[in-house]
């Protein structure tokens, strides 16, 4: 793996990871796993008390899905920064399509790096949350 | 309005221990089927203590850890009205299981939008291992929506 990420150059895309459209029970064992228990994403109730019309995904777990799409094409370890701006919510029944794309070379304290510019999207293609990595080539 | 003495507040640190199960739980949830985040053996052979928390693994850990209900607590925000604006993770070593976390937040600023319409609350937080390693910085907006 190593030797396959030191090949990454500026405009290589990221392997695409495509979820299963999301469900309460995704959600309640999201909330449950992760220890996020806001109720607004697991209880209905709650979501319509906040003037919801429903219970809506947690923006964590459409960071969590485009994590995975980063480890499973880096090691964890080359992953130096991650983070995203949440641009939409992700209801339920919306499949979520992870993406990215390497933008830059650079040195960060010392070591190969590449900037990925990364987004989850629905299958309209709406952006839900979109942001960058900075990835180590080592 | 969020009373903005409070840009600059420490939220009192907190503990979390990092369990096993619940790195795995975590793993299975989201699907990834990588044997570092599933089973101790692979990890060690990969060069890590146990199995390795997934990268997003710590948000949820804070959170657990009481850091927000404490934070929208002291703050009297309503949890009814806050939306997550962005996350971001700095990564400095790895959190694996068996160890303890330990959250040190500090609220970077408060600022408003739209007439007070939309507030926003940045948190920075510090997060440290019982080896008193530096494990990562935790930057997070949070938006709060008045109706």
């Amino acid at each position: 793996m190593n030797s396959e990420t030191k090949m990454i150059q500026v405009g290589d895309d990221m392997p695409v990871l495509e979820l299963p459209p999301i469900s309460r029970t995704t959600l309640a064992l999201f909330a449950g796993a992760s220890g996020d228990h806001n109720p607004i994403h697991i209880d209905i109730d709650f979501a319509r008390g906040a003037g919801m019309k429903d219970v809506f995904a947690q923006g964590m777990l459409s960071m969590a899905y485009l994590g995975r799409a980063l480890t499973e094409w880096v090691p964890q370890r080359q992953i130096l920064s991650y983070g995203v701006r949440f641009a939409a919510m992700t209801h339920l029944g919306d499949r979520v399509r992870c993406s990215g794309k390497v933008v830059e070379t650079l040195e960060h304290a010392g070591r190969p790096c590449v900037r990925v510019q990364i987004s989850a999207a629905k299958a309209t293609g709406e952006i839900t949350l979109a942001g960058e990595a900075l990835v180590a080539l080592n | 309005m969020i009373d903005k003495k409070f840009i600059g507040y420490e939220v009192p640190p907190t503990l979390w221990d990092v369990e096993k199960g619940r790195i795995r739980f975590f793993a299975e949830v989201i699907g990834t089927a990588d044997p570092i985040y599933l089973d101790d053996a692979a990890a060690k052979a990969a060069g890590y203590r146990n199995v390795v928390a997934p990268p997003t693994f710590i948000f949820g850990a804070e959170s657990d850890s009481g850091v927000l209900m404490k934070l929208l607590d002291t703050l009297k925000i309503d949890l009814r009205e806050v939306l997550h604006g962005e996350q971001r993770f700095d990564y400095h070593a790895p959190v694996c299981a068996g160890d303890t976390l330990r959250f040190q937040t500090r609220v970077a600023d408060i600022y408003d939008k739209k007439d007070g319409a939309l507030e926003f609350v940045v948190n920075d937080t510090k997060v440290t291992n019982q080896l008193g390693e530096h494990v990562a910085d935790l930057h997070s907006v949070i938006v709060v929506r008045h109706a």
